[in-house]
């Protein structure tokens, strides 16, 4: 069957636009919808991180609220108790989550789908009860931690909404473009191997178990650093923020989404912004969202962008090796 | 001892609640594969639909409770088995064929549009039972007071469970459905309408959970919206520790994480009462992966 594709030259201009547009709109937004672009770029970096967990190589987590929350609350706790500036502070963030993770996952890898998704579940709601439970007296119980700083770029204090819009969306541009440069490694094709047939890939001498833990702890730290981000906007937090329902969307925004970068993008425009659009239907609005996601799913199950398949740089074989191979796949 | 006795009798009765829903999630999952996420929310609707029930018609005072309450009971088991036969016609026979993830995320959608449903219909604040409904004797059992609707609801969940056993267990359609949950298209040749059993299935499951629900409400007297989040994921919790698909699993798996559950909340720390729950879930799925029933089967090979 002939696929078509769009011209390789009309990829770099569309992103462009695409980023000019980015850049220009919140000259041209309502305080309103500013700050409705922030929580939709932070829940985009969120569901960014799940995708390479849940999109990349295929493993169930519905607890990634729970990474997010470990993250932010190490920014928060160190923040007001040492003073250490909130973005020094991305890389324990991340550590820490990572390290969460990887103490969690470790020995629950192997488990079939299903399982996996009932412990992550398991594992988020641990996590919100041990914050409400004030543990070692850091997390400041249900009330949460108050007087969070705001982050300094080059000695300017970030504050404003719009400026935490360029922050957070910068943030989402570099995962992208991070993100796509793991999916074209080797690591990138273990994971798509792993998610298509685990026991084939095992035969193809992946280490299975290692590449899905990397995964899983890569996507983990990655929350913990957008939990950095979070605590700086909000600057108080609270487990009320990290709860299994939070974990829900982020996982309906990838499978929503399909699993390309683009795709989960949209997907959390969608599951993050919709709500926001129906707004005006005040009381009705989550009635309205699940009815669309159900309908969604229906019309669309395999998501909106799902990712294409892979392309190789064919262009060491000669002309008559490239169309053999054309009419094979 | 007394106090131990007393919890006892709490734990199974909220085991045996639990065990009710997870019958639900255990036999979608035996015959499906999917976690159906809006069977939490139905039974909140059957907790809803019995109170409505119970006083819109005006039964208070007219028969004897308990048979004005079975009468409810029967009702709210037929309108919300109806309900979750809509539910897999609408949300999830379109995604048969789809990947397993699609189906997951429309039954989100379905538990949100379900709870949102029931807090435009009957509004967002508690929603107390009627006193006339709920049997207030308390009984005195080897000296000690025990509410004689604890009583009532163990006795009904296992009279339940043994019901849908022996459904399962002996009769042709229950037959039906073991072979269904096995292998869809071998069922298919062998005769059997797979629609059909699915759609069963997609009664039985609902119309146990609703009137699971009716009974936390005549046993705790408070209904919420929200209270099927809660309910519904402790139930699968326990669906998943007997062993998912495995239906006598979801009745133990139910019953001990009602047990664990009360008699840790009284003994050990009442602040990680729900932490407790999923903390056994863990290590049982760390030593045996399969839960407590379920039987090991090769994935793919």
């Amino acid at each position: 069957m002939k696929r078509v594709r769009f011209p390789e030259g009309a990829k770099i201009p569309a992103v462009a636009v695409l980023i000019m547009i980015a850049a220009l709109l919140p000259q041209v937004l309502n305080q309103y919808w500013i700050a409705v672009c922030v929580s939709v770029g932070l829940g985009a970096l969120l569901s960014l991180s799940l995708n390479v967990i849940l999109g990349q190589a295929g493993i169930f987590n519905m607890g990634h609220a729970a990474f997010y929350a470990v993250g932010a609350y190490v920014t928060a706790v160190l923040n007001t108790r040492l003073q250490i500036p909130v973005l020094w502070l991305l890389p324990a963030a991340g550590a820490a989550a990572g390290l969460c993770a990887l103490l969690v996952a470790r020995p629950i890898i192997h488990l079939r789908g299903d399982y996996l998704l009932i412990v992550t579940i398991g594992i988020v709601e641990i996590v919100r009860i041990a914050l409400i439970n004030d543990v070692g007296g850091l997390t400041g119980g249900a009330n949460g931690i108050f007087g969070i700083a705001r982050p300094e770029i080059f000695g300017v204090r970030i504050r404003r909404d719009i400026q935490f819009y360029y922050l957070i969306w910068g943030a989402v541009g570099l995962t992208v473009l991070l993100f796509s440069r793991l999916n074209r490694s080797r690591v990138g094709r273990a994971l798509s191997c792993i998610k298509e047939d685990d026991i084939a890939a095992e035969g193809c001498g992946i280490d299975v178990a290692r590449c899905k833990l990397l995964a899983f702890v890569l996507g983990a730290s990655w929350a913990g650093m957008a939990g950095t981000l979070f605590a700086a906007r909000m600057t108080i937090i609270s487990p009320g923020s990290f709860t299994f329902w939070d974990s829900v969307l982020l996982f309906a925004a990838v499978i929503l989404g399909g699993g390309s970068q683009a795709g989960v993008i949209l997907g959390a425009f969608l599951v993050f912004g919709l709500p926001e659009i129906f707004r005006d239907f005040a009381s009705a609005r989550m009635l309205i969202f699940g009815l669309a996601l159900m309908v969604m799913m229906v019309i669309r199950p395999q998501g909106i962008l799902p990712p294409g398949s892979r392309r190789y740089d064919t262009g060491f074989l000669s002309r008559r090796e490239r169309a053999a191979g054309d009419g094979r796949t | 001892m007394d106090q131990f006795f007393q919890q006892l009798i709490n734990g199974l009765a909220v085991g045996g609640i639990y065990a009710l829903v997870a019958l639900g999630y255990t036999m979608v999952y035996g015959v499906l594969k999917l976690i159906n996420f809006a069977h939490g929310d139905l039974f909140t609707i059957g907790a809803y639909l019995g109170m409505t029930l119970f006083v819109g018609m005006g039964l208070a005072g007219k028969a004897p409770v308990l048979v004005s309450v079975l009468l409810v009971a029967l009702m709210v088991m037929g309108l919300v088995a109806l309900l979750g036969r809509l539910l897999e016609r609408a949300a999830y026979r379109p995604l048969r064929k789809a990947g397993r993830l699609s189906a997951v995320v429309s039954a989100l959608g379905a538990s949100i549009f379900f709870q949102n449903a029931v807090m435009l219909i009957w509004g967002g604040k508690y929603e107390v039972y009627p006193e006339t409904m709920r049997p207030s004797v308390i009984l005195s059992l080897f000296g000690m007071g025990v509410p004689l609707i604890r009583l009532i609801i163990i006795g009904v969940s296992v009279l339940l469970m043994l019901a849908l056993y022996w459904f399962i267990d002996r009769t042709r359609t229950g037959t039906a459905i073991r072979a269904v949950a096995i292998d869809q298209s071998a069922a298919r040749l062998m005769g059997i309408n797979v629609d059909r059993i699915i759609s069963l299935v997609f009664c039985i499951g609902p119309g146990l959970g609703g009137v699971a629900g009716m009974m936390v409400g005549l046993s705790y007297g408070q209904i919420d919206f929200n209270m099927g989040f809660s309910y519904g994921l402790k139930a699968f919790t326990a669906a998943v520790l007997g062993g998912i698909g495995n239906i006598p699993g979801a009745m133990l798996g139910g019953l001990l994480l009602g047990l664990i559950e009360t008699l840790g909340a009284a003994y050990l720390t009442i602040a990680w009462k729900d932490a407790l729950s999923f903390l056994v879930l863990i290590l049982i799925l760390i030593i045996r992966p399969t839960g407590i029933l379920g039987e090991r089967t090769a994935e793919k090979l």
